[in-house]
């Protein structure tokens, strides 16, 4: 029964970063029907960004916070330059889906230019080997800041959406584009808003992924298809649902991990998925999309 | 951009004089190629062959029929393992490559199921799931991948006297003619119309008759098909496999190739393919900026020419076809 409940604990804190990631890639999706493929790599990018920052002023506020910023004036600088010409062209969203497989390319090529493709550890505030004892359970520092921040920062990102003005105008943007226009939204910096949250929230999973993983260009890249798979799960319109989807995947893959096999521990999430997609092709809180020919 | 008058038109390949003679000159170069160039060049000449085999198929999926795919490293590892232990056996070269097509091919029909009921990014997603999935059950199982050593395949024995990198060279010259033909005259059949038909829109496709089972999981069978042939050849050039060689990376690279040579667009798929096999040589002192470029040139095409090194090349035939009028 304790090892359950560890596994359980420990599945819950990997899994408020799955939801992290999540709700970055649901943000960008519900508002633009863009899956965004260059999410982790803006992250991995984000993270880099904070190391040479700290290597020049160690300090860490400074450079996680400009960090953070870092990440979401990327994404912001992507959508202004590259995608809005883009859709002035006519780009479909399959092409404009590739651009973000294309940026995301450019930033691996980069991070590994500027950070090296050697792993390195990464300095944080927080140790994984400083462990607190709950009773019978163990959970380190690090898994206890990581779903501490997470939480907070689901909670910040739900009131945003719920309860300010801005939040509505993306919430009236996200439902009907041309309706929005017409009700005098700044739809394009509503929209440029949504991408810089997103890439925030993703560079913050990465701050608190790079000292638990070693920081290498390519990181990101399981955190991200887990997160992915964590939106699918939820559903892709739905933001509660990427934090379920998030918690949810976490569980199940440390519990099959401490029960059956660790060694494919990556393949059940997405086995989870298909079973998932083939029942409820929406997602769990998502909501059926209609199409007409 | 032809004018076509009959359906016997529509199914010729060659519909002009000027465009067979081109054609013709270019398949005699090729063919001298291996007289007069470096080995080096028959080599990067022959990787692109083989590359352009899984291109043309992901292109057929992605391209003709919609289905965004990203499980193209499962495939090519799948068809590659496959003739990896057929030829262990010492079973012939031509059937192993059969047999890697074919299990590849019965793998992308059991993926092509989830494709009846998802589409867009979801399909994105599972397709993504089955590529790491096969990845990981090749690290784990040592049965299947050879352990730590990988597998040794036999190569090509050199025949009628020529060199070993010529007889490879002519080998893949053969096979890629023979499914460059295959892929030309699969889009101008009925399988190809209904193909582009689900593309443009899956519900007027169905409601004109249109089997959406059948195509879709036909269009998976067929690129699958494509894709396992690819692994198979890469197996026999290089002589030996590891599963390091099917990452995401490979993914990436297949699905790049498509979108930079041109969607929907056979000759297309061939110029991807010898942009994706030759930037990794001309830069391969600055490893690093592959993806950089890859990136750029995706973020150059989808802005300014949708249709890929194709269109440009389209645009570029009609301009010399037009001169000096505009």
């Amino acid at each position: 029964m304790n090892q359950f409940l560890q596994y359980c604990v420990s599945g819950l804190s990997i899994g408020s970063l799955y939801a992290l990631v999540a709700l970055g890639v649901v943000l960008i999706y519900r508002s633009t029907r863009i899956l965004n493929f260059a999410h982790g790599d803006m992250a991995t990018a984000g993270t880099f960004f904070a190391l040479m920052i700290y290597e020049l002023h160690p300090s860490f506020g400074l450079s996680f916070s400009l960090a953070l910023l870092f990440g979401g004036l990327l994404a912001m600088g992507f959508y202004f330059g590259i995608l809005i010409p883009a859709q002035r062209r006519d780009a479909t969203l399959l092409g404009q889906t590739i651009l973000t497989v294309g940026l995301g390319l450019i930033f691996q090529g980069l991070s590994s230019y500027f950070g090296g493709t050697e792993p390195q550890s990464f300095p944080f505030p927080l140790s994984d080997t400083k462990v607190y004892k709950l009773g019978q359970i163990y959970i380190s520092q690090l898994a206890l800041g990581a779903t501490g921040f997470s939480l907070l920062g689901s909670l910040l990102l739900f009131f945003l959406v719920q309860r300010t003005r801005l939040g509505l105008a993306m919430r009236a943007t996200s439902e009907n584009l041309q309706a929005a226009q017409t009700l005098g939204i700044p739809t394009r910096r509503v929209l440029s808003l949504s991408w810089g949250l997103a890439s925030l929230l993703g560079v913050l999973a990465g701050l608190f992924l790079a000292p638990a993983l070693l920081l290498d260009p390519f990181f990101m890249l399981e955190p991200f298809l887990k997160g992915f798979a964590a939106a699918v799960l939820g559903g892709l319109n739905s933001l509660p649902g990427a934090i379920v989807g998030g918690f949810l995947l976490g569980l199940a893959e440390s519990l099959a991990g401490g029960y059956l096999t660790v060694a494919f521990k990556n393949t059940l999430a997405f086995l989870i998925i298909i079973i998932i997609l083939l029942i409820r092709p929406e997602g769990l809180l998502g909501t059926e999309f209609k199409e007409r020919v | 951009m032809d004018l076509i008058e009959s359906y016997k038109e529509d199914l010729r390949l060659i519909r002009r004089f000027g465009t067979g003679f081109w054609i013709v000159l270019l398949l005699i170069g090729l063919i001298l190629l291996p007289w007069f160039a470096r080995e080096y060049w028959v080599y990067v000449v022959t990787l692109i062959f083989i590359y352009s085999i899984g291109i043309q198929g992901q292109n057929i999926l992605i391209g003709y029929t919609g289905q965004i795919s990203f499980g193209q490293a499962g495939f090519l590892a799948i068809g590659a393992f496959t003739y990896g232990h057929l030829s262990l056996l010492g079973s012939p070269i031509l059937v192993n490559l059969f047999f890697s097509g074919l299990m590849a091919g019965i793998f992308g029909i059991l993926v092509g199921f989830p494709s009846l009921r998802l589409k867009g990014p979801y399909l994105a997603i599972v397709t993504l799931g089955f590529g790491i999935a096969v990845y990981q059950v090749f690290v784990n199982s040592e049965i299947l991948s050879g352990g730590r050593m990988g597998l040794t395949i036999q190569k090509l024995q050199p025949l009628f006297g020529l060199s070993q990198m010529t007889t490879y060279y002519y080998f893949n010259f053969i096979l890629v003619f023979l499914f460059t033909l295959l892929s030309y005259n699969l889009i101008s059949s009925f399988v190809g119309r209904a193909f582009i038909a689900i593309r443009d829109n899956d519900i007027a496709a169905e409601a004109m008759g249109v089997s959406l089972t059948r195509y879709k999981l036909l269009s998976f069978a067929i690129s699958s098909f494509y894709t396992g042939v690819q692994g198979g050849l890469y197996a026999l050039l290089m002589g030996y496999l590891e599963p390091n060689m099917f990452t995401f990376l490979e993914t990436i690279t297949i699905f790049v190739a498509v979108i930079i040579g041109g969607l929907a667009s056979v000759e297309g798929s061939i110029l991807g393919a010898a942009f994706v096999v030759m930037v990794p040589q001309v830069f391969s002192n600055t490893k690093a900026f592959i993806p950089v470029i890859y990136g750029v040139t995706i973020l150059i095409i989808l802005i300014f020419e949708p249709l890929g090194l194709s269109g440009r090349w389209m645009k570029i035939r009609l301009y010399l076809r037009m001169w000096p009028f505009r």
